[in-house]
């Protein structure tokens, strides 16, 4: 059983990861701050039924994911899953040339990826419907195990690949739009 | 396999009987992000680690879908308000907001 006067020296190094998954589920630094401070407010209520020893970052994460979907969810439709589903494995890196000729050194694809800014990444991030945005969030922002996600979200592993695996397909697919703009932005070299 | 050959290709790359062993680098595509989140047994990570030793075409995509990765978790970063940190402390009773 976890000692509440710990919980803030304990939970408040969390809170810049905690935010960061707030504002790319709300995509709104007002209710990403209100479902932050409810996410903290209930994690000290209830950290008498925290088990010390056990994963405080993935508890926090499960009460951050809880309250988003119960409260803050949109109810506006997202894209329909069924969107996603033309997308082939390495979408980005075969539009940018990745599989033509091997070349020595640093490739054009890798030069690509350079330009992407902050504010596009996480539009791109932000473009995914809800339950494809979370997997991907806590994944590849987060680095958490497919384990620890099937049981922050209590959904089961193969779910969170097969969500993982769709998200950022999709992810590659938005991403691909700020990349033609770049190409396009950046006058081709006439002879 | 040649340099320019397509690591994706789903077409098997000979027909017949050994049409049901898949290509490696199929497989290693398809275990591509599994690899890339540590989550393959050991055996299956050697295997896969011992087909991007030997295949450029395969290696440079792992590179990218790496580098990709990592650029996702890199800019999505956001610092936390000074105003949360204080609400946040006030509603857990906390007087130092220095955390």
């Amino acid at each position: 059983m976890a000692d509440q006067e710990h919980f803030a020296e304990q939970a408040m190094p969390f809170m810049g990861s905690l935010y960061s998954a707030a504002l790319r589920m709300t995509r709104n630094p007002s209710d990403a701050e209100d479902l932050v401070q409810e996410t903290y407010l209930k994690a000290y209520r209830a950290f008498a039924s925290f088990q010390e020893g056990t994963n405080l970052k993935s508890w926090l994460y499960k009460i951050l994911t809880n309250t988003f979907i119960n409260s803050y969810r949109s109810r506006r439709r997202r894209p329909a899953e069924t969107d996603l589903e033309d997308v082939e494995d390495l979408y980005l890196y075969r539009r940018l040339g990745g599989l033509e000729g091997a070349s020595a050194g640093r490739s054009a694809e890798d030069e690509v990826l350079d330009q992407f800014s902050e504010a596009e990444v996480k539009a791109a991030v932000e473009s995914l419907p809800d339950t494809f945005r979370l997997v991907v969030v806590l994944s590849d922002v987060e680095g958490f195990s497919y384990k620890e996600i099937a049981e922050i979200l209590d959904i089961p592993i193969g779910t969170v690949m097969s969500r993982l695996h769709r998200g950022r397909k999709a992810l590659q697919k938005a991403l691909h739009t700020y990349a033609e703009e770049h190409r396009l932005a950046v006058p081709a070299d006439v002879p | 396999m040649q340099p320019d050959d397509n690591p994706t290709d789903s077409a098997p790359s000979s027909p017949g009987k050994e049409a049901k062993l898949l290509d490696p680098c199929q497989d290693a595509v398809a275990t591509l992000y599994t690899y890339l989140d540590g989550e393959l047994t050991s055996e299956r990570r050697r295997e896969i680690k011992h087909h991007l030793d030997e295949c450029g075409p395969c290696f440079r995509a792992f590179g990218f879908e790496a580098d990709l990765k990592a650029l996702v978790a890199s800019k999505c970063r956001d610092e936390v308000p000074e105003s949360l940190r204080r609400r946040v402390a006030d509603a857990i009773g906390t007087p130092d907001a220095n955390f």
